[in-house]
């Protein structure tokens, strides 16, 4: 906001047209085919405008109970989110820790959940007759309800989704200026008055980024509520009501539209927070913080305390590993007996899928990333009017139900002839992949938008008044600058698309286009396919996490690279 | 560089994403597990070399909503699931085309008293199913509980807790075992026995699958399920079994073609497969476990097999399909708001009664016993009387389509005081059930 303030009247053409081509892609993919499904919303029978279906919504004491079970939820699961992630962040990036980088992506794990699995091993794990309770029952002679009603879901929704807390936050603290650190040092300040004073209010703008997905995110989370049983909340009942077969029930697309409503008012306040602020620090690249070491026993506790986290947040992978080796697991602490058989399956009979995940996720981060960047560059850099509104409307995915988003596709595309071709848009893979960028979109713009919050309008005028276009100072300074934030975001998009199922079981039209998610579903869906299903599970978790793995250790060496130039 | 060959690779894929469903390609669109798919697959194009079946598995909401928004010639050709409403709902959108001339003339006209093809001719039965109580043996053994046979005994006391069901209005086939159980017992004690029994209950599921999924895995001692689930699971190696109760009434699973086929021929070929000796002969596998619609002298059943027409005979109830359609929208609705959305109500007023029936039994006590049946009556009363579901007014008003703000505007109203309603009166049961409890001290 002060960059555009300073250079008034420098917007050429350029942001113009990426505005309008952002906006179209938005339209076509998102608004459109969304507005052709939910309309229904507002309207009576005959399409006359109205209201009364809200005014019925309201009437209703279940949907009001609903409303506040998810708000209470939302505000719950993110506050231990943050308690989970802050540490774990922290502790990696400040201090010398023999295998951060091992630790941050198993720290990235949960979130390469499948459906159905995720929960299914959780519950083989935590359930009422799960492995702990068994034990604990066996020992004590009591049990914890942990996986029941309400606490149940922000339980899972904590530990499903810190990811987004801790990646962005790692990616903001790492931004950090080390001179800050300094001179804060210089002035006294040590210890957690360090941290809370100096070091968290800097990586502010990444906290608040992942915090607001989480929270939003949780809000608008069908999965979990739904595989754990409990109805009373709105994804559910907006769901439930959508997809009761042969039932046409407007309301179910009036909690929809409540839901976006909300989740835009969240992303809406939590940018309020952070108007007014300036986060950007000048010196990149350079000094980062420091890294300090522990004393023993410092990091004794520290290890304690992070491996006791990993553990839980680790136990619905640690559950699928079981259960993809295991012959038969039913109420027993470990299941009876083992074998390999189930990989066999899983490599004999669904080895495309893995490709086609490969091939949907890849384009859809990078379509993510590239217009994620671009919109924060247009909202933090440009004055263009109602560019705010680009955020507002991307971001407005997150709240919408997956099935809605596709049957809109369906609807909206019916005829459309695939480029060149006279085959069917209906009947490619090209719509999979654009609902996973569509869906997925809100997360890299989160990221983006925090990264470019963090570098200083001066590296861009310098590069500019050295005689720099302003694409090569975009191409050459800020992206190169903004690198960490935008590989959070691709990274998140990658790894919640391959997951994703609601719209790809609707937009999978044959079984050699379907993706990984859509294949355990698939062996899910029967007693004898539990095997494979969770086999098909950990080959997703593998692949997806030795991706992210491969792009942090990308980030790390570039970075070493560079400071090793700067050194030398 | 790196940038040209991602474009080329997404070129190529792009390519390959063309050349799908050439002639000759039959696309069944079906919510069944791949076992059961795979094997019909690779059986049928062996018999018909030059045919080949694509499977496209969606859930049965997904199905209905592909179908309905594909333009015809690019639908899929064969609809094959077990819920009968979709079918229904795809046949009253016009979507399914009749084909009667795949239908197998050996197979009976009627199980039981449930036809076994549509009577408007639009999709026929493949095999046939029942319902019945599924249970963990080791579950059962960790928690000293017997094994139960009828519905009757998921209402004792023992049980509370340990009882899993699908919600009616998620899965059409917990829809058909409520309304045999309303049917067997009558409007008012059916819906007695169903709401004791969920006051049992630990979970209501919103997919079918959910509940013989967890009582495989040891998460529920008992699930109220369709029987090829818990058979395949018995015959996979979990510990569970299963049993038909004497109230129950065995339906068939059905193949439709879907109108605006791409291959209509070639997929009524499949169909027919499907029906005849060698299709029907699959159905005994093992890990797909479901009843042939054929007379077992024309197949070779394994020794010990359930034989759908003796489950059938023996069975109390003569199910009524038009009865059942015909109040299917009251009775999934009424089940949500009392049952699935109340359940943490429901539960506690069936623990308090437990409870109390137990002290009073130690120690009897007149003003007690009447409480305690004023607290069960209030917990176990349906809040739509047997009178109003036979009124044609009532029933209409379900009928109309929700998209009329008015209509919408007096469902929400019922559903709201229905809800109310239950709350309440399991708050009030609760309460009497502690009262009567006290006097028994």
């Amino acid at each position: 906001m002060q960059a555009a303030a300073l250079r008034p009247g420098t917007a050429g053409p350029g942001p113009w047209i990426a505005f309008g081509l952002i906006l179209a892609f938005l339209l076509v993919f998102l608004i459109l085919p969304v507005g052709t499904v939910i309309y229904t919303a507002f309207v009576n029978e005959g399409g006359v405008l109205t209201l009364g279906h809200f005014a019925n919504f309201f009437s209703q004491g279940v949907f009001r109970e609903s409303f506040f079970n998810s708000l209470w939820v939302a505000l719950a699961a993110t506050f231990f989110a943050s308690v989970i992630a802050v540490p774990l962040a922290y502790l990696t990036v400040r201090f010398e820790f023999r295998g951060a980088l091992l630790i941050q992506t198993l720290g990235v794990l949960p979130l390469i959940m499948p459906p159905f699995v995720g929960a299914v091993a959780l519950q083989l794990i935590f359930g009422r007759s799960g492995s702990v309770n068994l034990l604990l029952d066996d020992w004590f002679g009591f049990t914890v309800p942990i996986m029941d009603g309400l606490v149940g879901v922000t339980f899972v929704e904590s530990i499903h989704y810190f990811p987004f807390i801790l990646l962005n936050l790692v990616a903001a603290m790492r931004n950090i200026d080390g001179a800050m650190e300094e001179s804060a040092l210089n002035l006294g300040a040590r210890g957690w008055r360090l941290f809370r004073r100096v070091i968290f209010p800097l990586a502010m703008p990444g906290y608040l980024a992942g915090a607001a997905l989480v929270f939003v995110k949780v809000f608008d989370d069908l999965g979990t509520p739904l595989v754990m049983g409990v109805t009373n909340m709105l994804a559910p009942q907006a769901y439930l009501r959508i997809t009761s077969v042969g039932v046409d029930d407007p309301l179910g697309y009036v909690i929809s539209v409540i839901m976006i409503a909300f989740s835009i008012l969240a992303l809406w306040m939590a940018a309020r927070v952070m108007k007014g602020k300036d986060y950007a620090t000048l010196q990149k690249g350079g000094s980062a913080l420091q890294k300090r070491r522990l004393t023993a026993w410092e990091s004794a506790l520290a290890y304690g305390w992070i491996v006791l986290i990993l553990l839980v947040t680790l136990a619905p992978h640690i559950g699928i590993l079981l259960m993809s080796f295991a012959k038969v697991w039913s109420f027993s602490v470990l299941p009876d007996a083992y074998t390999l058989e189930h990989y066999g399956t899983v490599f004999s009979d669904a080895n495309h899928m893995i490709g086609n995940t490969l091939l949907y996720c890849l384009l859809a981060a990078g379509l993510d990333v590239v217009i994620g960047t671009a919109i924060a560059y247009l909202i933090l850099r440009t004055q263009l009017p109602a560019r705010r509104w680009l955020d507002y409307l991307a971001s407005a995915a997150l709240a919408i139900p997956g099935l809605v988003l596709a049957i809109g596709y369906l609807r909206l595309f019916k005829g459309v002839q695939l480029p060149f071709t006279d085959t069917p848009l209906v009947g490619t893979w090209v719509l999979i992949m654009l609902a996973y960028a569509v869906r997925r979109l809100p997360y890299a713009l989160r990221s983006c938008m925090a990264a470019l919050q963090q570098v200083h309008v001066s590296l861009e005028e310098a590069a500019q008044s050295l005689g720099a276009t302003r694409l090569s100072t975009i191409r050459r300074v800020m992206v190169p600058l903004m690198a960490g934030g935008i590989l959070a975001g691709f990274v998140t998009s990658f790894i919640t698309a391959a997951v994703e199922l609601s719209a790809t079981l609707l937009l999978a039209s044959t079984e050699s286009q379907a993706p990984m998610s859509y294949g355990i579903y698939l062996y899910m869906q029967s007693i004898s396919g539990r095997g494979p299903g969770a086999a098909l599970g950990v080959l997703a978790v593998v692949v997806v996490g030795l991706g992210t793995y491969f792009s942090h250790r990308f980030v790390e060496r570039s970075r070493a690279t560079v400071q090793a130039k700067q050194e030398g | 560089m790196q940038r040209s060959l991602f474009t080329a690779t997404a070129a190529a894929a792009l390519a390959a994403a063309c050349l799908t469903a050439q002639a000759g390609t039959v696309t069944v669109l079906t919510s069944f597990p791949k076992e059961l798919t795979t094997a019909y697959q690779k059986a049928f194009e062996a018999a018909n070399p030059g045919i080949k079946i694509e499977i496209l598995n969606k859930n049965t909401t997904a199905s209905v909503a592909y179908v309905r928004e594909l333009p015809e010639g690019q639908r899929p050709d064969v609809m094959w699931a077990s819920a009968p409403d979709a079918f229904e709902v795809l046949s009253s959108f016009s979507l399914l085309q009749s084909a009667p001339e795949v239908v197998n003339k050996s197979a009976p006209a009627k199980i039981g008293n449930y036809p076994l093809n549509d009577p408007k001719g639009m999709y026929y039965g493949q095999a046939l199913a029942g319902y019945g109580i599924s249970w963990n043996t080791r579950y059962l053994k960790a928690h000293k509980l017997a094994e139960p046979r009828e519905w009757t005994d998921l209402l004792k006391p023992e049980y509370f807790g340990h009882i899993a069901i699908s919600s009616p209005s998620r899965s059409g086939t917990t829809q058909l075992t409520v309304e045999t159980i309303l049917q067997g017992e009558g409007w008012d004690k059916g819906w007695a026995q169903l709401l004791e029994m969920m006051g049992n209950a630990a979970a209501v599921t919103d997919r079918s699958f959910a509940v013989p999924d967890g009582v495989n895995n040891g998460q529920y001692g008992i699930g109220i399920v369709i029987d090829f689930l818990a058979l395949a699971g018995k015959y996979s190696g979990y510990p569970v079994d299963f049993v038909y109760p004497s109230m129950t009434a065995v339906v068939p699973a059905n193949i439709a073609l879907i109108a605006g086929a791409k291959n209509p021929d070639e997929a009524k070929k499949f169909m027919a497969y499907t029906m005849s000796v060698p299709g029907q002969q699959l159905l005994f596998d093992p890990k797909i476990g479901r009843l042939p619609i054929l007379p077992y002298n024309m197949l070779k059943a394994p020794a010990g097999y359930p034989v759908p027409q003796d489950i059938a005979r023996r069975a109390k109830v003569q199910f009524d399909s038009q009865l059942s359609g015909a109040r299917y929208p009251v009775v999934i609705s009424l089940f949500d708001q009392m049952v699935t959305f109340r359940l943490k109500e429901l539960q506690g007023a069936t623990k308090a009664i437990h409870e109390a029936a137990r002290a009073l039994k130690v120690k009897p006590n007149s003003k007690g016993s009447e409480l305690l049946a004023q607290a069960r009556s209030l917990a176990y009363t349906p809040l739509v009387g047997a009178e109003n579901v036979k009124n044609p007014e009532f029933l209409e008003l379900f009928r109309k389509s929700r998209r009329d703000v008015a209509v919408s505007k007096q469902l929400t109203g019922l559903e709201q005081m229905w809800a109310d309603k239950a709350r309440a009166n399991y708050e009030r049961a609760r309460e009497l059930a502690e009262q009567a409890r006290g006097m028994a001290k």
